[in-house]
């Protein structure tokens, strides 16, 4: 029995895809609207449905054998797991955006983020002081209110951004989804790890 | 309000054993103990307090994960990370003295500061053994099959021993890319267990496609002895040759020991950036996504110390044993007498000889028991001396 943690929504539907692609049997239509736990007895798989930053905690606590995160929560969270294929899905990056022709304040130079550690590495790597504010959603708020000068943020389609009246300053990292894999399990469950990693690598779309 | 706020608080990642997990955790220690001691290590203590110039920056435990203070002369202290770094400084100072194979055992707890979520302790206990100033193979299988016969001794069946080399990994890097510094970049992604940043890196670099395909293959070189013959297909350098034959002699040796079922070969394993030198090992068991213990080779500590010297050892966590084991009724085996004042002589004497036999025995007058229901649920069984001498 393998236990997958994964993200609701774009990601869960896009993953599940993968594994059909896969040959794995699983159910047409998942009932994924209350339900948490999702057994699929045929194939020896259990599904946890989880909000995405919670997927790397419950495979690194070995409660998930796998599961599938965001490189934006890898980067953010860095815990102990293996991360073994890129599923290239779900694509988006992580960038700095801000108010066309905004400076930054010289004192203060202030970025609100969903990803603290994310932000400040790499200000920190630019050479910039800079604080970290933490919000847990529309980020593109913060530079229109005055909270902030800059926020990081993944991006998709820019759409949001557009929409905001923002633009993207710089790129940090390209993003998709990756397999992780618990330590233990990885050594314990080898075998069956090793045969989902082999199916579905022989079906991820090569970008 | 505000002055009870850290009545019942212990600091982060800090944990109280109760009699139940003590009982469970003795079990478990003693055993273990015995069976080190029978493979003739002798077991030291050190302090709980060290200098950090020396075994805080000697240890393999990151610099924000140990637990600073200050003494009165302001030195800098740290409370011990690891039993390692401690067992080398008094192997250097005081032990190791002719230069012939020493072998210690140490059962502590260590500290590890972390800022997490819970589930995490921040102290916890640690049983291991360091066999100092030998560099053989033989002593590597020894460690590992001490370590093997420990986990089945305490009950354990589902457990995976990952084994590894960082001399292969190194010299398979080094003759493929050069130089130390793409190296280090390539052994920074096994250590955090990023193979697909590893592929990314691997695929993004100027090599034949040769070269790439032989890092790309490290990272499938696992399982048993046949590995050993793959690995050695991928490397041409003196160094990677001669710690692939170390893994074949390591493997024959845990096959004589009975023990080599245990254990995977992983050439990709590399579970530390800079302090093992040779064969090193993981250990995982059911039930716990964490590892249980780990170990290796660390042949450049004691130079720390100024006593060069070859070593290697393992540090088994009993909190994670104890967990892997999972729970069993270990309640105390304790009768209890209960006796009234006129009854004291009989009482003191009947426990007496119950305790004389070894048994645990509590005595308790019957004045000082609130309900006598929940009382007695907490003992085996229950001997009531009361009244005057009527039975």
């Amino acid at each position: 029995m393998l236990t997958i943690a994964m993200p609701k929504g774009r990601i869960f539907d896009e993953a599940l895809e993968l594994l059909r692609r896969a040959d794995y049997a699983l159910p047409p239509e998942f009932d994924e609207s209350r339900k948490l736990v999702i057994d699929v007895p045929e194939e020896q798989m259990r599904f946890i449905l989880a909000k995405p930053m919670d997927v790397v905690t419950y495979v690194e606590h070995g409660v998930a054998d796998l599961g599938i995160a965001g490189k934006d929560v890898l980067m953010e969270e860095e815990r102990d797991v293996y991360e073994l294929l890129d599923l290239h899905i779900s694509r988006c990056h992580l960038a700095v955006a801000g108010l066309p022709g905004a400076k930054m304040n010289e004192i203060a130079p202030r970025v609100a983020t969903k990803y603290p550690n994310i932000a400040s590495t790499y200000f920190r790597e630019q050479g910039e002081q800079v604080e970290i504010i933490r919000l847990n959603g529309s980020i593109e708020l913060a530079p229109l209110i005055g909270l902030a000068d800059r926020i990081v943020d993944i991006v998709s389609t820019g759409r949001t951004l557009k929409e905001n009246g923002l633009v993207e300053l710089e790129r940090i990292a390209e993003v998709t989804s990756r397999l992780i894999v618990n330590p233990a399990s990885y050594r314990l469950n080898g075998g069956n790890i090793e045969r989902l990693v082999d199916r579905l690598a022989a079906v991820i779309p090569q970008s | 309000m505000a002055k009870k706020l850290f009545m019942f608080e212990k600091p982060l990642g800090m944990r109280d054993t109760l009699p139940f997990l003590y009982e469970l955790k003795k079990q478990v220690r003693s055993v273990m103990a015995e069976e080190i001691e029978r493979w003739g290590y002798e077991f030291i203590e050190t302090p709980t307090l060290e200098y950090y110039e020396t075994v805080g920056a000697a240890s393999a435990i990151a610099d924000h994960r140990l637990f600073k203070l200050l003494d009165q002369q302001g030195h800098t202290l740290v409370l011990r990370p690891d039993m390692t770094a401690p067992i080398a400084r008094v192997a250097a100072s005081r032990l190791y003295e002719d230069g012939n194979p020493l072998r210690l055992a140490y059962n502590a707890n260590v500290f590890r500061a972390q800022q997490r979520e819970g589930g995490r302790p921040a102290e916890f206990e640690q049983i291991g053994v360091e066999l100092i100033g030998d560099g053989t193979v033989a002593a590597d299988a020894e460690v590992i099959s001490l370590m093997v016969a420990l986990l089945k001794r305490v009950g354990l069946d589902r457990f995976s021993v990952a084994v590894g080399h960082i001399g292969y990994v190194n010299a398979l890097f080094l003759e493929i890319l050069g130089n130390e510094e793409r190296a280090s970049v390539l052994r920074r992604f096994l250590y955090e267990k990023n193979y697909v940043g590893y592929r990314e890196h691997v695929k993004s670099w100027p090599l034949s496609s040769i070269d790439q395909k032989r890092l790309l293959d490290l990272l499938s070189l696992r399982g048993g002895t046949d590995v050993i013959e793959q690995a050695k297909t991928l490397v041409t350098s003196e160094e990677g040759r001669r710690a692939a034959d170390e893994l074949a002699a390591l493997m024959a040796a845990l096959w004589t020991y009975g023990v080599a079922e245990a254990v995977k070969l992983d050439m990709a394993l590399v579970s530390h950036m800079s302090y093992y030198t040779g064969i090193l090992f993981d250990v995982y068991a059911e039930q716990v996504g964490f590892p249980i213990g780990n170990g290796g080779r660390y042949d450049d500590l004691l130079a720390k110390f100024s006593r060069p010297a070859p070593a290697t050892g393992f540090g088994l966590r009993v909190d994670r044993l104890v967990e892997a084991i999972g729970e069993t009724d270990v309640r105390g085996d304790i009768e209890c007498i209960v006796f009234s004042q006129e009854r004291l002589a009989e009482a003191v004497e009947l426990a007496e000889a119950k305790r004389a036999e070894g048994k645990r025995v509590v005595l308790q007058h019957i004045a000082g028991i609130r309900d006598i229901d929940a009382y007695s649920q907490r003992y085996r069984s229950i001997v009531y001396l009361l009244g005057r001498g009527g039975q």
